[in-house]
């Protein structure tokens, strides 16, 4: 019997404290504190920076300038918006950007899928080292060839075109759009494949008709990233664009100025204004491309 | 790990068949459209400037004709010391950000990988700083941080944590850790996904067996977490400095052209764009060329000495 006692006594010891924080509910809430003031901390951290763009974008001038600094736009107005929208430049960045980064994606993902067929169902000698050569690109600082760039793009007479960014811009885009395009390839079961060449169907039918199907959430996906990639870059940008109306998003943000009347200073909501416009839709387009990450590739396919 | 047995070697069989050679040839023609464009807007590039920083190039050409001039260019940015201001500017930005991203990235995914109700919309926020271009990123802080209608000031003046407003970026001392800001900021939680993912493939029954054996939490980190999610470090810290050392958005946008606070990048841009010195700006390009492959290097030697 006293044997059951100790054993009790003993069980009992380990600090009373830590016993009640795990049983009682209020102790079990006093211990999640903590926790739930990390997540507050990280949600207010990513996100506030935003927030204040949002906030100025709405926050008419003469309260913009001024102190003590509101936190919330008391008279909010849509005049940044309106003033952003009208600058001439930044009009026609928006669709700059979107001829540049759209025409890079396009043109990444034909030759990028072909080529991640090729690595992705096919042994061949040589695959591994296409494969090296991809990766190690992907790595490839851009600056280390803006000189050669430079002077080759003047020699084609591309200096200020949109032209020359579509072309460079293939040196991140490309080698990245194969290298992930090929991951997914390689990953797809051979069943569907196989069936279809069992009933004649030519590696070029299977690449349209099988697999391209198989992988269109993975181009999507693929595809964004290199539509993002691409709306930001800045230093292709600064060095081969000169003139306000073939300026892209990234040039066209940093390139506001005060109006005439008060050149001095600096049009801070406008600017917030265009901030807003140009990452709302990425930031839609990231929401929407992590749900597809989470989702099954070839799940639905092969089962269906 | 190693217990699988590996099957006996089986002699390769010619096999060199009709339809083999058909395939790889298939395989090349597809891969051609690919391997063209690399090597016209990298490759040949590339060697181009590797070339160029041999020559006295102008990038108007009219002025002094091109010639050949060894490794002058070379010598020259041996005593440069704009290109050594650079260097060292750079080289600590990278070691600021990298250390700040990595420790507050890896508290960021341990307390996301522990599960609670919003996790997904937890993770989905994390993806709003990496969304955001780098330069609208730098814009957004540029106007946080202004010195007289700057939240950054009126927030600290408030806390009382600053007793008076100050020029963040204008002023030399804060400077530099003002861009870092926007780097960390933008940059983190990217990181911390890319830890997330490492975290999510340690298998729980490891976790389950040490509380069996009574190891305390931070034993459980150190001896579990850690080692196991060494991969995705490293990983992750090569990515992060790479990309740091080439860094000029953000610099570019908050201090343009400043000598003080050039990156190598932005001194390198100025050279060929700015100045038109095509030879010495390639010259440049090849040692940050060099500069970056030595920390490749540098990492990939630690991975397998640690590894042994």
């Amino acid at each position: 019997m006293s044997t059951a006692a100790e054993a009790a006594r003993a069980r009992a010891r380990p600090a009373s404290r830590g016993v009640w924080l795990r049983r009682s509910p209020v102790g079990r809430l006093v211990k999640k504190v903590p926790f739930w003031l990390l997540i507050a901390v990280i949600f207010v951290y990513a996100l506030f920076p935003f927030y204040w763009a949002v906030r100025s974008a709405f926050t008419p001038a003469s309260e913009l300038f001024n102190t003590p600094v509101q936190y919330f736009p008391s008279h909010p107005t849509l005049a940044n918006f309106r003033d952003a929208l009208s600058t001439d430049f930044f009009r026609r960045a928006l669709l700059n950007s979107t001829i540049v980064a759209g025409s890079v994606t396009l043109i990444s993902l034909l030759i990028g899928s072909l080529a991640a067929y090729a690595l992705g169902r096919f042994r061949f000698r040589g695959r591994s080292a296409v494969l090296y050569l991809m990766l190690s690109m992907t790595i490839f600082p851009q600056i280390a060839i803006l000189g050669a760039l430079y002077t080759m793009i003047s020699d084609f007479h591309l200096y200020n075109r949109l032209g020359a960014l579509i072309l460079t811009y293939l040196i991140f885009t490309l080698p990245f759009t194969v290298w992930v395009l090929t991951s997914f390839m390689r990953d797809l079961p051979g069943d569907l494949e196989e069936a279809a060449y069992v009933d004649g169907a030519t590696p070029i039918q299977v690449f349209y008709k099988v697999l391209l199907p198989l992988i269109a959430p993975a181009l999507v996906t693929t595809g964004l990233l290199a539509f993002i990639a691409a709306w930001n870059e800045y230093l292709y940008a600064v060095s081969f664009i000169q003139t306000p109306q073939k300026y892209t998003v990234p040039l066209a943000i940093t390139s506001f100025v005060g109006k005439s009347g008060q050149a001095f200073q600096v049009p801070w909501g406008s600017i917030m204004a265009a901030t807003v416009i140009v990452t709302l839709p990425l930031i839609a387009a990231t929401l929407i491309l992590q749900r597809r990450i989470l989702a099954g590739l070839t799940a639905g396919a092969v089962k269906g | 790990m190693s217990s699988v047995a590996t099957p006996a070697p089986v002699p390769r069989r010619r096999r060199r068949t009709k339809l083999h050679s058909r395939q790889a040839r298939l395989a090349w023609l597809l891969l051609l459209p690919a391997l063209a464009a690399v090597s016209f807007v990298a490759i040949y590039p590339l060697g181009k400037t590797i070339y160029e920083s041999f020559t006295n190039q102008e990038f108007l050409a009219g002025i002094t004709p091109t010639k050949w001039v060894g490794l002058h260019n070379y010598r020259v940015l041996f005593h440069d010391t704009f290109f050594r201001n650079s260097v060292i500017e750079t080289v600590k930005f990278t070691g600021i950000t990298v250390v700040f991203e990595f420790a507050l990235g890896l508290i960021i995914a341990l307390v996301v990988n522990s599960s609670f109700k919003g996790r997904g919309l937890m993770r989905a926020v994390m993806l709003v700083p990496w969304a955001i271009p780098t330069v609208v990123a730098a814009k957004m802080w540029q106007w946080m941080l202004d010195d007289t209608f700057g939240v950054v000031n009126d927030l600290g003046v408030r806390t009382h944590i600053l007793s008076h407003s100050r020029a963040w970026i204008s002023d030399p001392s804060t400077s530099l850790a003002s861009v870092c800001a926007v780097d960390i900021w933008k940059t983190t939680p990217f990181v911390a996904l890319l830890l997330l993912a490492g975290l999510q493939v340690i298998p729980r029954d490891l976790y389950e067996a040490a509380d069996v054996d009574g190891a305390s939490k931070l034993q459980q980190f150190w001896r579990i977490t850690l080692p196991l999610l060494r991969p995705a470090i490293l990983v992750t810290l090569i990515f992060r400095t790479l990309d740091a050392l080439r860094v000029f958005d953000v610099f570019y946008v908050f201090f343009g052209q400043r000598p003080d606070t050039q990156t190598m990048a932005i001194y390198n841009q100025s050279t060929i764009v700015g100045d038109g010195h095509v030879g010495y700006g390639a010259a440049i390009s090849v040692a940050i060329f060099l500069i970056i492959s030595l920390f490749v290097v540098i990492y990939v030697t630690f991975m397998r000495v640690t590894e042994e």
